[in-house]
């Protein structure tokens, strides 16, 4: 009896699928005792029931489309543009010291400030959105990947050159498989920020997303709704984290 | 086979800020010859490895390997390093056939060269083990195999068990005298490990540091049917001796 049950403790999974309970839990006993007006804080069930009219009526699914195209657009153009930027950057010097400053510089502008001029160049349509999400996760990624170059040691390099290769192999014999697991993390990293910048673009201006139904839930009062929208969104990032960390288990199986 | 350094040079920096890291150094060996260079830090000798590989160009005098002067790194003149040897994310027969591929060669002599050195190194069993699973002096051996698996003419070790305990590098240099008396290979070995070249070189170049200079040379004349047993004998001692007294004082002067 206690065998089983002590090597449940040791799981790696357990204490954090605890602590996650643990919140639901006292959201439950809060809601339930009603020490809280349930129009600011909704039960479980209440949100469950908003969950279940949503799917029913097509919204949510919807919503979860809507969401997750605008962030695979911008974060796949995001991830096309810093692959050979940043390998560019980490492997010639010069190419480094022309644009490095300038990705820092531009880094610390936030993404959500370039908003009000995406909308004056390209109106309220997908383009703005998508470019929101290709800026606010271009810099990341491009100086992360470049860090991930810079840092392939010199002698898988140089033993390449000695065995015969010529240097338009380096690239993809050995530059590639190095880096391929930093770039995973990388892309998992910063699919968190493309993730976040969807949400602020649609919070701001559009006619469907995650993001649009939690600006109408408020316009309503309908914290029920306000909760499922976060619920799903935190929901849908963990899936997606959670299949970078597989892609790389399986990928870059070397590197764990 | 024939390496010959004439009066090579080199310098880092331009200048008054231009420093002197090797100070024309000459030699020569021929096919079948093991030569070491023995020096401690500072006498440039990683530096001198890495313009015979042709990773770095002379500051002036020439290299020429049979003739043809060394212009930039090729698989006639094969390395291995003292760390990062093998590729992490290739097998120990993948690391074996690497070389190989960037070469072009035909699948089927692939694969069987790569089975043959794997066993030339005593490794046939870890064909499928990545380098992580592989132990530093495993990862040595698959790292020698595919250096020789890519066919070169002369095999550059910088001081490739530097980073071993102290038994497994006493094996592995039984290992490497047990394998250039098998093959006949061309063997230039970097290292400042005193005893690791009087063990297996035919013969020594000292080199003193800061510029480095070739300060003598001596032909190493000892029966070394048994390593472990010529380690022990007088006549290794003494010789260990002298020659440590004279890096010893090379290293005084600079004090």
């Amino acid at each position: 009896m206690l065998r089983p049950l002590r090597s449940l403790m040791r799981h790696p999974w357990t204490l954090g699928v605890a602590g996650i309970a643990l919140v639901f839990g006292l959201w439950a006993l809060l809601a339930g005792l009603q020490l809280v007006d349930k129009l600011f804080l909704p039960t479980p069930a209440a949100v469950l029931a908003a969950g279940q009219e949503s799917a029913a009526n097509g919204e949510l699914w919807s919503d979860i489309t809507a969401s997750l195209l605008r962030v695979l657009a911008g974060f796949g153009l995001s991830a096309l543009v810093a692959l050979p930027l940043g390998i560019a950057m980490g492997a010639n010097a010069s190419f480094c010291r022309l644009l490095e400053p300038l990705l820092a510089l531009l880094r610390y502008m936030p993404a959500p400030a370039f908003i009000p001029l995406l909308i004056i160049y390209f109106g309220l349509g997908e383009l703005p959105k998508v470019l929101l999400i290709f800026i606010g996760t271009l810099f990341f990624n491009t100086l992360m990947i470049m860090d991930a170059v810079k840092f392939v040691p010199r002698e898988l390099l140089e033993t390449a050159l000695t065995l015969g290769g010529k240097k338009r192999d380096l690239l993809l014999r050995v530059i590639a498989p190095f880096i391929a697991p930093q770039v995973l993390d990388a892309f998992r990293i910063n699919m968190a920020a493309a993730w976040n910048l969807v949400i602020v673009a649609e919070l701001v201006a559009a006619d469907s997303g995650l993001g649009k139904r939690i600006t109408l839930a408020q316009r309503f009062l309908r914290t029920d709704q306000i909760f499922l929208g976060l619920i799903v969104i935190g929901l849908i990032g963990l899936v997606i984290d959670l299949s970078f960390r597989l892609l790389m288990r399986r990928a870059c199986s070397w590197a764990n | 086979m024939n390496l010959v350094l004439d009066a090579v040079c080199k310098r880092f920096g331009d200048g008054k800020q231009a420093q002197l890291v090797l100070d024309r150094i000459s030699l020569a060996m021929h096919t079948g010859q093991f030569l070491a260079l023995l020096g401690s830090s500072g006498s440039g000798k990683s530096t001198l490895m890495r313009l015979v590989a042709g990773l770095e160009q002379p500051s002036s005098g020439s290299i020429s390997l049979d003739g043809q002067p060394v212009r930039g790194p090729g698989s006639d003149r094969g390395m291995v390093f003292q760390k990062y040897s093998l590729y992490p994310w290739l097998t120990a027969a993948q690391n074996v056939a690497f070389g190989m591929e960037l070469q072009g060669l035909e699948r089927a002599e692939i694969r069987e060269r790569t089975g043959f050195y794997l066993e030339v190194v005593g490794l046939a069993e870890s064909a499928r083990r990545l380098p992580r699973e592989l132990s530093g002096g495993m990862q040595q051996r698959v790292a020698i195999a595919r250096a020789l698996a890519a066919n070169p003419r002369v095999l550059l070790l910088d001081e490739p068990f530097g980073a071993l305990d102290l038994q497994i590098r006493e094996s592995m240099q039984e290992f490497l005298y047990g394998l250039w008396r098998r093959t006949g290979l061309s063997v230039l070995l970097i290292t400042h490990d005193i005893d690791e070249a009087l063990l297996l070189a035919q013969q020594v170049h000292i080199l003193a540091p800061r510029p480095g200079r070739i300060v003598e040379s001596l032909t190493v004349e000892l029966n070394k049917d048994n390593l472990q047993d010529l380690r022990l004998s007088p006549a290794f001692q003494s010789l260990r001796h002298r020659v440590a007294d004279t890096l010893r004082r090379l290293d005084g002067d600079l004090a």
